[in-house]
């Protein structure tokens, strides 16, 4: 355990000292206030509250911004330290392969969990403080914060896979760009050209709401829509949603994290530094 | 006692034994050297003794552990020969997450930047460290917790002589506080004097493990005696003694070991005509050649 909290520690300097912190933190308060001020010229006089157009909006870039910051967070972190040869020399020390893995997720956590705290924590007190806030919107910004810290461990877990299945950390960075525009952008993309081409049929109706739900981005925006008011304006895609459990979402946005560790934990105990 | 010791070791790469067969033990407050060339499977067997790499024949035991458990990775400190450190951290930083994993206080690490001379750099990011003071860092890591049994791959590379002799003398330290110390390196001269054993391996097996004056003995290298004439006479000189003349004034001569006192003798008999003279034992270099030329290992 106290090996575990040595190598969180030591990462989280690392992360620190090389600005990721910071700069994960600039980017989510920078979107998060400009979505907040911003978002509420086109709501004008509609009797949503700031709050939960803002949430709605900051769901959307979170698919995009969390997973990146995430896999740019994990890719180094068994490949580059290989490289550098201090995997093998950390490993020379009495401790567990379980502690070095755990601590570096520890401290990559704690980075993403500042960094939506703050941002996320900007859009509520600009809210509160530009107009009422009711208790219903703290409540979905609180989801989509747990759920976008769910989403961000899923993907370090990924970015960890990566880093252990290539020894080298630039094929590593390299790779998860492309996981990252796989499974975010490309891949829903592809879902709504098929559905365009299926037009209504099977497909529409038993094949496609899965395929949205197995990918954990588009789970983790179902489970932050399904709440909130903004569901509405997702109601093209919730019709074809009702052959799906209304837990699904949830289920596999808590699947993916769990699965993507224990994958990059089975890769890693193969690993010889 | 016996804090290493490794039996018929076996690792094959690439369908090739890289370490063949290698029997090998060092004790408590033994400094030995393993010599080798580059490829010869040094640092093969230095991860096998650190469990980084699986054995595929064989044992290795540490005070009776195997390697890689708990309790040998307790015993052991390892000093890598290429290790790049975190540049935005510094000395005193790196220095006290190691200590932390070795279960040591941090405040402890600060007296060992002291005593391999980086007191005065303790705050600086690592990024700015020379070769020089990051293998310093490196030695400092691998005295946390006054280790049982210290392997060290190439410890001096990149060092000038007199941090060298820095080097050995926190090493030699070390041997004397009762750790069985085990150092790689290929650059000979420097481990004559130093090492109390000599381990020579070559295409993963050992050709010659002993101390160096019995190795020497085995090897049966000639001495080589220099006499240099005095002015005009090196031709005369030449022809009396034998040997062959090596510049303008001085003839050499190679003789065994045990007939040296009668070449002296015959030296002293013309000594009228000689300058001075240098006896040269066979160095470690000649030694080294002489061992790893050989096709038979030893068992």
């Amino acid at each position: 355990m106290s090996t575990t909290i040595a190598f969180a520690r030591l990462e989280f300097q690392i992360v620190y000292r090389n600005l990721w912190v910071a700069i994960s933190v600039a980017l989510m308060t920078l979107f998060a206030v400009v979505l907040t001020v911003a978002g509420s010229s086109p709501v004008g006089e509609l009797g949503v509250d700031r709050l939960t157009v803002s949430v709605a909006s900051l769901t959307t870039l979170s698919i995009y911004l969390v997973p990146l910051i995430a896999l740019l967070l994990a890719f180094d972190a068994i490949a580059g330290e290989l490289d550098r040869g201090l995997l093998a020399l950390n490993l020379t020390y009495p401790v567990s392969r379980a502690s070095y893995l755990t601590g570096k997720f520890i401290a990559h956590l704690l980075t993403l969990m500042i960094a939506l705290g703050v941002g996320y924590g900007a859009a509520g007190i600009l809210s509160a403080l530009l107009g009422t806030v009711p208790s219903e919107s703290w409540k979905s910004l609180a989801l989509l914060y747990a759920s976008a810290v769910v989403l961000g461990a899923a993907f370090l877990g990924l970015g960890y896979v990566v880093s252990c299945l290539v020894r080298q950390p630039a094929a590593a960075a390299g790779l998860v760009i492309g996981l990252w525009l796989v499974l975010v952008v490309l891949y829903d993309i592809a879902l709504l050209g098929s559905l365009v081409a299926d037009s209504g049929g099977v497909f529409t109706s038993h094949v496609f709401p899965w395929l949205l739900v197995l990918n954990p981005a588009d789970a983790f925006r179902l489970v932050n829509l399904a709440g909130g008011e903004a569901a509405l304006a997702a109601s093209g895609i919730s019709t074809a949603l009702h052959s799906l459990p209304v837990y699904m979402p949830l289920v596999s946005l808590l699947v993916w994290p769990a699965a993507a560790l224990l994958g990059a934990w089975c890769l890693f105990r193969r690993i010889e530094p | 006692m016996t804090v290493l010791n490794i039996e018929e070791a076996v690792k094959i790469r690439d369908h090739r034994e890289t370490v063949c067969h290698v029997n090998f033990t060092v004790r408590a407050g033994e400094q030995v050297a393993l010599l080798g060339h580059n490829g010869a499977g040094k640092t093969t067997l230095l991860r096998l003794i650190l469990g980084l790499t699986p054995l595929d024949g064989g044992s290795i035991s540490i005070l009776g552990a195997a390697p890689g458990s708990i309790e040998a990775q307790r015993a052991i400190a390892f000093l890598p020969e290429n290790v790049e450190f975190p540049r935005t951290l510094s000395a005193r930083e790196l220095l006290r997450h190691f200590a932390r994993l070795k279960g040591e206080a941090g405040s402890k690490s600060d007296d060992l930047l002291e005593r391999v001379g980086l007191a005065g750099d303790a705050d600086r990011r690592l990024g700015t460290f020379s070769k020089g003071m990051r293998q310093r860092l490196a030695l400092a890591q691998a005295l946390i917790g006054e280790p049982r049994l210290s392997l060290l791959d190439e410890p001096t590379s990149g060092l000038d002589p007199i941090a060298q002799a820095e080097f050995y003398e926190i090493i030699r330290e070390l041997a004397n506080a009762g750790g069985a110390v085990l150092l790689s390196s290929h650059a000979l001269t420097e481990m004559e004097a130093k090492a109390d054993r000599i381990a020579i391996l070559k295409d993963g097996k050992l050709v010659a493990n002993d101390q160096l004056d019995a190795l020497r003995r085995k090897a049966g290298l000639p001495v080589c005696i220099r006499v240099s004439a005095k002015a005009q006479n090196a031709d005369h000189l030449a022809d009396t003694l034998g040997g062959h003349r090596i510049n303008g004034r001085s003839v050499e001569l190679q003789c065994p070991v045990g007939d040296k006192m009668e070449v002296l003798a015959s030296v002293n008999a013309v000594r009228h005509l000689v300058d001075d003279i240098d006896i040269l034992p066979p160095r470690l270099d000649d030694l080294y050649r002489h061992y790893s030329q050989r096709e038979d290992a030893i068992s």
